[in-house]
């Protein structure tokens, strides 16, 4: 069993589903009820393989487990694939979110029910692959393939604005994502290979730090998305059908923060030593900004997408600060907004669904026909705000306890962003929920149906427990986060006593 | 003498080949087009083996020097005939459709690819042009093949003059260099200039950059590309399909060589005009390319763009870097080929269509031409898991070992702006609502050849070893030490 490739299997298991769904025959009927039942079962067997593989993990070592390497481009360019602390986690939230995916856009995507499910099939082996590529170009190869499928999940089954949305998400993640390439070519020629571990182990001299770090740096922050370079993500939110959008928030904003955690931080620690008072500016402002921009939108998916950039602010501030808190922080809070912020686009495409419209103010008084749907959406809005007991707590305090240790005023700066996020995400929560029913067409809402409680509870089950209970993920990062941060800071005592 | 007609056995096999071809067609009473084109596929997949399996143990010459065969030619002479090969079966149906089925068109394809074999094993100024000369006058009168047309004949005139004056300047720099090296032959040229004898000449230099214009002028290298877009929209589409794979193929070949082989020394001198022409070839095909409308023209601007690509491997001047330019322009033959086999199947009720905006919806209404299109604009673009994505990996791997950085930044921003277009073709497919009136089907010629390449685009990445393999093989051909082998009949001064 210990040489079976498990995450070989788990990425292309996938991509077997959507070769099965291209042989579907028949009606039109029968080919998208069939499309439908095959991506389910398939990312529902996934996510079995998945949870397998967590349950023999193990978390004690900050080694890559489940490595498999065999010879693919030549001249030190392998297929690697391998997890360890940082990655499995991730792997998990990717295979875990996408049954919901799949069940989410069960009835309300009607037209090319095959392509869609092929589109997310083909979207999930590339995420997964990304966290589990141990070899820099083949990284690099997921990390791109993505815009592919996500292109044509936006352009063919989004909003009235979904072209501009597309080509601009497409667009402007592949400038960052070709500099990088350029780098990754850099760092191979150096290294004489492309393998993570090796990479890590190379020192690249100072000067060389800085560009390569640059070069990186354009690329995860416009994935992240960080401030000034989050102009595509609510275009591309809003736009995105629902389940488009739970997956853009959920696990493609992650590969941002993935990147610094795996690449920029471990390989060029002089550089993010050096850039670090500048991912802690753009961060703070991220958080306030957006914060406040957030609070002026008229629409639910917009407001929650400029959220999504707030909270990124958070992780990146805790990334960088680079202490044990800080990065540990940054992880749970990856991967709470994974689930949190998912739910919150799916509880947006329940109303959304029946009224089609995303505008707030066409809303209002929801709590009186569905209170179901009120007190999921509730809960959900009290932990994207970071209520003690909810998911969202952990990561946001654990990363401002780990900033404030390095930068006080960053740290004091994002607590203050809380009470902003407060503002926007209750005020937000009062104008679709609560008061009187005055609109027409809302007397006759129905709340949600079994599917959608469905989909949406195991989300609420991840939120309360991780909230109250975070020991399981902290646990598992530990000895990874451990070995990244002292790895960090021998890099840099040695820089430091070398004269500079 | 024997060892030296076993050396040009390929193109031997073709030269009479298309002879033979000639007279049936010509001789025979009943229209016999069927017969001598498959013949012609049959003449060029025998010739391409021939090339394939000539493997000589380094470079063996032929004709007092003037015809070298190593594994560079080998492969880029088998990969030249082939896709001649494939655009000659592409041509048929599209060629009876349009009512242009003539024997001749297979009989001046072979030809070409003749000249096109002469070319890339030329060893020798005399031997290059002589080539160059028999592949372009073949071409010449394909593009003008529907004579009735006024567009095309415009093209095949239009090809005709502009070529001439390129072979012109060729010829003019070939002579300076003869002038100024006293030889002809690639490995006396190299031996004439050396460092140790100082800086190279002036009119050396001048000579050397008419060399180069004439040479990029048949890969259309900015700034000799004016004749493509032309050419490309006027010629029928069977032949633009043919325009755009096979003679670019050779092109790129022997310019390498020739710079290689002949200039190994001068590489300062030359290299800036590559890197030069490079990036302006990059730009403009991303630029210009995004105003066009016609199908043809916008992969007319595409395919300046990725000879600009294949040239910044050439720009890096070293062994990994031609690897990349062998492997660059087989991927960008075979995604060539693929999308000309969809753009050949943009038929309605009423003839060919040629604009993008006919493509509206195709997704709906074809899908699997949709998708194989799809999947070629996605790995022109240099999107990763596809073929492109591999080609421009390699030639930037070599540019960034050759320290071309501004060169390669340039270059990989170009490809982003290039994406553009190409997405947008994409976008036309498959987000844009069809027309009233569906497309015909497709033939089933063009079904599996957009297929074939469509599936090798996507899973080239499961398995790419053996392709680089072979252009790294290639290219390690051009760098060894040439064993002194040229005795010529010309002294040195």
């Amino acid at each position: 069993m210990t040489d079976w490739p498990i995450l070989s299997t788990i990425t292309f298991l996938p991509l077997l589903g959507a070769l099965f769904i291209m042989l579907v025959r028949g009606d039109e009927a029968t080919v998208a009820s069939n499309s439908r039942a095959v991506a389910l079962w398939t990312t529902l067997i996934t996510l079995l393989l998945t949870l397998f593989m967590l349950t023999r993990f193990d978390g004690s070592t900050a080694a890559f487990q489940f490595v498999e390497r065999v010879a693919w481009l030549g001249d030190g360019v392998d297929y690697a694939m391998g997890v360890d602390g940082i990655s499995v986690l991730f792997v998990v939230l990717t295979a875990a979110l996408m049954p919901i995916c799949v069940l989410a856009g069960w009835n309300s995507i009607k037209t090319r029910v095959r392509e869609y499910m092929i589109a997310f099939l083909v979207l999930e082996t590339l995420m997964i692959g990304v966290f589990c590529a141990m070899d820099l170009v083949l990284f690099y190869l997921f990390f791109e393939g993505g815009l592919i499928p996500m292109f044509l999940i936006i352009g063919v089954w989004g909003g009235a604005r979904r072209i501009y949305a597309s080509f601009k998400f497409f667009l402007y993640t592949l400038v960052g994502s070709v500099l990088m390439l350029l780098a990754i070519l850099a760092m191979y020629w150096q290294a004489g290979t492309s393998f993570i571990p090796d990479l890590t182990a190379t020192g690249f001299s100072a000067d060389m730090q800085t560009w390569l770090w640059l070069a990186f740096f354009a690329s995860f922050a416009v994935k992240m998305p960080m401030w000034p370079v989050h102009t595509w993500l609510p275009d591309a939110h809003v736009e995105a059908p629902t389940a488009g959008s739970v997956i853009l928030a959920g696990v493609l904003l992650k590969m941002g923060g993935y990147g610094f955690l795996r690449f920029s931080l471990p390989m060029f620690p002089i550089a993010s030593e050096m850039f670090a008072p500048l991912v802690f500016a753009m961060s703070a402002i991220a958080i306030v900004y957006t914060s406040l921009v957030a609070f002026a939108q008229e629409d639910m998916k917009k407001l929650i997408a400029y959220s999504s950039v707030a909270h990124m602010g958070f992780v990146t501030m805790g990334l960088f600060s680079m202490t044990m808190q800080g990065v540990q922080g940054g992880i749970f809070q990856m991967l709470s907004h994974g689930w949190i912020s998912g739910a919150l686009f799916l509880c947006v495409g329940v109303i959304y669904d029946r009224m089609h419209t995303r505008e707030i103010a066409a809303y209002g008084g929801l709590v009186n026909r569905m209170p179901v749907y009120a007190a999921l959406f509730l809960l959900f809005t009290m932990a994207n705000v970071g209520l003690p007991g909810t998911s969202g707590f952990v990561g946001e305090f654990l990363t401002i306890i780990g900033t404030f240790q390095i930068s006080t005023w960053t740290a004091f700066v994002a607590a203050s962003g809380v009470i902003l996020s407060a503002v926007y995400a209750l005020s937000l929560y009062r104008r679709v929920t609560l008061g009187k029913i005055e609109h027409e067409g809302l007397e006759t809402i129905a709340d949600m149906d079994r599917r959608e409680i469905l989909i949406i509870a195991p989300l609420a089950v991840a939120t309360i427990l991780f909230g109250i209970w975070p020991m399981p993920i902290l646990d598992l990062t530990a000895s990874s986060v451990d070995a990244l941060v002292s790895g960090y800071q021998e890099a840099l005592a040695a820089h430091h006593s070398s004269g500079h | 003498m024997l060892s030296n007609l076993s050396l040009i056995l390929p193109e031997l096999v073709l030269f009479i080949g298309a002879m033979v071809l000639l007279m049936y067609g010509a001789f025979s009473t009943k229209d016999v087009t069927r017969g001598v084109d498959l013949g012609a596929m049959g003449l060029l997949v025998i010739a391409a083996v021939l090339a394939l399996t000539q493997s000589p143990n380094g470079q063996e010459v032929a004709f007092n020097g003037a015809f070298a065969v190593d594994g560079f030619t080998s492969l880029m002479k088998g990969l030249t005939f082939i896709a001649t090969a494939v655009a000659i079966a592409m041509s048929r149906d599209f060629m009876a459709r349009e009512k242009l089925a003539r024997f001749e068109f297979s009989v001046l394809l072979v030809l070409a690819a003749t000249g096109m074999g002469m070319m890339i094993s030329a060893n020798d100024l005399i031997a290059l042009y002589m080539g160059i000369e028999l592949q372009s006058l073949a071409l010449y009168v394909v593009a003008a093949i529907n004579r009735d047309s006024l567009r095309s004949t415009e093209a095949g005139l239009k090809y005709f003059v502009l070529g001439a004056l390129s072979s012109g300047l060729l010829l003019y720099g070939a002579s300076l260099i003869y002038g100024f090296s006293g030889a002809t032959g690639f490995g006396d040229i190299a031996l004439a200039f050396q460092p140790e004898n100082g800086q190279l000449p002036i009119a050396m230099t001048i000579g050397l950059v008419f060399l180069i214009a004439g040479l990029a002028f048949k890969i259309s290298a900015v700034p000799f590309h004016m004749w493509t877009p032309d050419v490309y929209e006027g010629a029928p589409t069977a032949v633009t399909a043919f325009f755009a794979a096979a003679p670019k193929l050779a092109g790129m070949a022997i310019f390498v060589r020739v710079m290689m082989t002949a200039f190994p020394d001068a590489i300062v001198a030359w290299q800036q005009i590559i890197i030069f022409v490079s990036f302006a070839s990059m730009a403009l095909g991303a630029f210009a390319a995004i105003g066009q409308r016609n199908i043809k023209r916008l992969l007319a601007y595409s395919s300046i763009g990725h000879m600009g690509f294949a040239l910044v491997g050439f720009a890096a001047g070293t062994q990994d870097g031609v690897a990349g330019v062998v492997l660059y322009m087989a991927l960008y033959a075979v995604m060539t080929l693929g999308t000309f086999a969809c753009v050949l199947s943009m038929r309605r009720e009423g003839g060919m269509v040629e604009k993008i905006d006919n493509l509206a919806g195709l997704s709906q209404t074809r899908p699997f031409m949709a998708a194989c299109l799809a999947i070629m604009m996605f790995s022109l673009a240099g999107i990763p898991p596809l073929a492109g994505f591999f080609g421009k990996l390699f030639v930037f791997r070599a540019a960034i070992d050759a320290g071309l950085y501004g060169l390669s930044i340039l270059g990989v921003l170009s490809s982003v702006v290039g994406a553009f277009y190409y997405l947008r073709i994409v976008k036309i497919m498959y987000i844009d609502a069809p027309p009233e009136e569906p497309y015909a089907p497709m033939a089933r010629d063009m079904r599996y050849l957009a297929g074939a390449s469509a599936a090798f685009a996507l899973l080239f990445f499961v398995y790419p070893a053996p392709l680089v393999e072979l252009s790294e093989l290639a290219a390690s051909a051009l760098f060894q030490t040439p064993a002194v082998e040229v005795v010529t009949s010309i002294a040195r001064p």
